[in-house]
């Protein structure tokens, strides 16, 4: 099984491809809070494929992806045309303007295109187990898959565009006041970046189809998001994420003889799922050991606190017994229990013969906690 | 005597159920998406309706049926499964709700897809009864699944009529709603399981894909019309179903014209035609609105300047030059075309071929609003 053939390292080298450079204009999506205009635009190229296609007559042309491309920036100028009419609002907007460009998208494909290839299935679900058939020639030299050949010139734009536009793009995804103010046109960068994620989801659906491109845009940022603060870190992140996904993806697909680009973003969901339960300070099993931690360390500065106020004063015989813990500081016998013995392991407190003596460090503690 | 599809609704047994059936889905999806549009959830629906994918195939390899009840039902607990992880993400993590939206939708349809190949693996052709949700596929409906929208519509819809006061309260004024004791989040998932029902039972005529189009645009272009929630509500249903009916005779008359498109179309003519001519608020009036206000304003910058120019010559209105207005104005304004509006009106009249003056009337109106911007304390 582990054997693998040309054409599976070929399939799998596409999906990574694409993968990656989904996931690097999608870091700026989730962002931007505009994750949901990928579902948008890569439903709504589908005219402009179609009608680019009519006229070249050819899946694999370049032509197809300048049609869609502009289509994907129609798509983001009537949202904001709408928008701006202060009608509808930008969400309903958006749920206005694909569905319609779909629909003649379809209807286009049903009444013209009958019998060519080019089938709503794969438009949306994409066929990437096809991929190497479709190659490119150079002067006589195989150059590999077309998909791959494309894919890779769109991550290599992706990144340029990245790299070259760093400083602004950051800028303007997270204070775009200050970013107008210092002269970088917010509306300019906004389209550059919807251009790209038109061109990528365009070059990305023929391999893996429309709504799993919406997986690998979303998918990694969302969980590279959970895993750091920065966004240096989150770009290479989702980039690795991508990877981690087309690869699992790919041999999950294969193992279970079942749609590649249906398990590529059923692993986006089960890695999310993973990270969303284990991130190392934002997952929800990590905050809930902080949440309890915070809650003994609590615990035990109360108890040191009590135990300092009444150090070597007569009180102190009564005050510092276990059991009075449950009238004083108003704990429950089996919480106190567990405090004191927490308190114990930490080397807060000692205790001799049911008596609790704060250690030099307890001590400390509770008069740093009085002083703040 | 009748056009043939007025009869053929009556007699056609296809064209019937798939004529009753769009007008079902759409008075039921375009009046249950009122609220969430007005709740900016309109894409919550996009959602869902993705999402439902693999409920409808799990639905269908558990029991071997394709009765159109199950399969709903299966549609609607995972849509419901969908939208309870999109607020647990959103609630528990830092990640927004498009990103949220997005990410579930795209997952739960790729999980989805990866059943589908599960399906079609088998022999008979039991996948094909399940292709056309992607899509829908109007013709394939029968009176089963008439009736079953019928059934499940009609219960969502009286729901939604029974706590239509409640609904209202908790999506409009929330916190008057908390201060009245009411279980306010419950309401709120009631709500969304109306609208989660509301999308599957679409899905056999108008498709996964398409659904979320049947929510959204009633209420938009209904919104345009009237600010009163009822009314709009009430719009957005007959909005839907006039949209499913016309969508559906237009693909039963027309060749490869699918359904599901087809009415979506039919949806955004009706949104188009109410953003530019609802009354109020729609472009059209808006721009007359403005022109005619631009317009007014010129002929008042003309009036003013005539009056002052004969408050200047101490009555002697033999006349003003255009050319003299024209430099007053700094070219702001097009001081003929006021000037025939001021004519008209009857505040300026012409004196020679290039020479106005202001009539008595005008010198009147020239005043009065002279004191209006003093009052205004405006300095035009």
């Amino acid at each position: 099984m582990f054997d693998l053939s040309t054409a599976q390292m070929e399939i799998q080298l596409v999906a990574i491809v694409v993968a990656v450079a989904c996931a690097l204009v999608g870091v700026f999506l989730v962002l931007r809070q505009m994750a949901m205009m990928s579902d948008a635009i890569t439903h709504s190229i589908l005219p402009g494929i179609v009608v680019a296609f009519f006229i070249v007559q050819d899946l694999s042309s370049p032509f197809l992806i300048i049609g869609a491309a502009a289509t994907g920036v129609l798509t983001v100028s009537l949202v904001e045309l709408l928008e701006r009419t202060r009608l509808v609002r930008e969400d309903a907007a958006i749920g206005i303007v694909f569905p319609a460009l779909f629909s003649i998208g379809v209807i286009l494909i049903a009444r013209f295109a009958r019998g060519i290839h080019l089938d709503l299935d794969v438009v949306l679900l994409g066929e990437i187990a096809f991929v190497p058939f479709n190659r490119t020639e150079i002067f006589g030299i195989d150059l590999g898959p077309t998909a791959l050949v494309m894919m890779s010139v769109i991550l290599l734009i992706n990144l340029i565009f990245i790299l070259l536009f760093y400083k602004e793009l950051k800028l303007a995804t997270f204070d775009t006041g200050l970013a107008a103010a210092l002269g970088f046109s917010p509306a300019l960068i906004h389209y550059g970046l919807m251009s790209l994620v038109s061109v990528t989801a365009v070059g990305a659906f023929d391999a893996v189809g429309a709504i799993l491109v919406v997986a690998l845009i979303v998918g990694p940022p969302a969980i590279a998001y959970l895993l750091t603060d920065q966004l240096r870190l989150m770009l290479v992140y989702s980039a690795g994420i991508g990877v981690v996904v087309a690869v699992l993806g790919y041999w999950m697909a294969r193992m279970l003889d079942a749609s590649i680009a249906g398990s590529m973003a059923s692993m986006v969901g089960i890695i999310f799922v993973v990270a969303y339960l284990l991130a190392p300070q934002r997952g929800l099993v990590a905050s809930y050991l902080r949440r309890r931690r915070q809650r003994w360390e609590f615990a035990g500065i109360m108890l040191a606190i009590h135990l300092f106020n009444h150090e070597g004063l007569p009180s102190a015989e009564q005050e510092n017994r276990v059991e009075h813990l449950q009238d004083h500081l108003n704990w429950n016998p089996d919480f106190a229990d567990r405090a004191v013995r927490w308190a114990e392991r930490n080397r807060i407190i000692v205790r001799r013969n049911s008596h609790l003596f704060l250690t030099e460090e307890g001590r400390e503690q509770a008069r740093e906690a009085i002083v703040r | 005597m009748f056009p043939d599809f007025l009869t053929d609704i009556y007699s056609d047994y296809t064209i019937r159920n798939i004529t009753l059936g769009a007008m079902v889905l759409g008075l039921v999806s375009g009046s249950l998406g009122t609220f969430a549009v007005l709740r900016r959830q309109s894409l919550l629906g996009d959602s869902i309706s993705h999402a439902v994918l693999p409920g409808i195939i799990l639905a269908f390899m558990l029991t071997g049926s394709r009765d159109p009840l199950i399969l709903i039902l299966g549609a609607a607990i995972v849509g419901w499964l969908a939208t309870l992880s999109i607020m647990a993400i959103v609630n528990t993590t830092r990640i927004k709700q498009d990103a949220s939206l997005a990410l579930v939708l795209s997952v739960f349809f790729g999980f989805g897809m990866v059943l589908m190949t599960f399906v079609q693996r088998q022999p008979d052709a039991a996948a094909a009864g399940l292709q056309r949700f992607l899509f829908g596929q109007a013709a394939a409906i029968i009176w089963d699944d008439v009736r079953t929208m019928l059934l499940i519509g009609g219960a969502a819809m009286a729901v939604f009529l029974l706590f239509w006061k409640e609904f209202k309260l908790v999506v409009f004024d929330r916190a008057f709603a908390f201060s009245l004791g009411m279980p306010v989040r419950r309401f709120d998932v009631l709500l969304t399981t109306l609208l989660v029902i509301a999308i599957v039972i679409g899905l056999q005529t108008v498709g996964v894909i398409l659904m979320s189009a049947m929510v959204v645009a009633p209420a938009a272009a209904a919104r345009q019309w009237t600010d009163r929630l009822g009314l709009v509500t009430t719009l957005a249903g007959l909005f839907g179903a006039l949209a499913g009916v016309t969508g559906a005779l237009i693909s039963a008359y027309a060749a490869r014209m699918p359904t599901g498109p087809t009415i979506v179309l039919c949806l955004t003519a009706i949104v188009l035609f109410s953003l530019v001519l609802a009354p109020n608020r729609g472009i059209l009036w808006a721009w007359v609105r403005q022109h005619r206000q631009s317009r007014e304003l010129r002929s008042r910058v003309v009036l003013a300047d005539l009056y002052w120019l004969s408050q200047q010559h101490a009555g002697d209105d033999s006349g003003h030059s255009i050319a003299t207005l024209e430099a007053m104005s700094a070219g702001r304004v097009a001081v003929d075309h006021g000037l025939e509006d001021l004519e008209q009106a009857g505040l300026a009249e012409r004196t020679d071929e290039e020479t106005w003056t202001i009539t008595e009337r005008g010198r009147e109106q020239a005043i009065r609003d002279l004191a209006e911007e003093e009052r205004e304390g405006s300095d035009v």
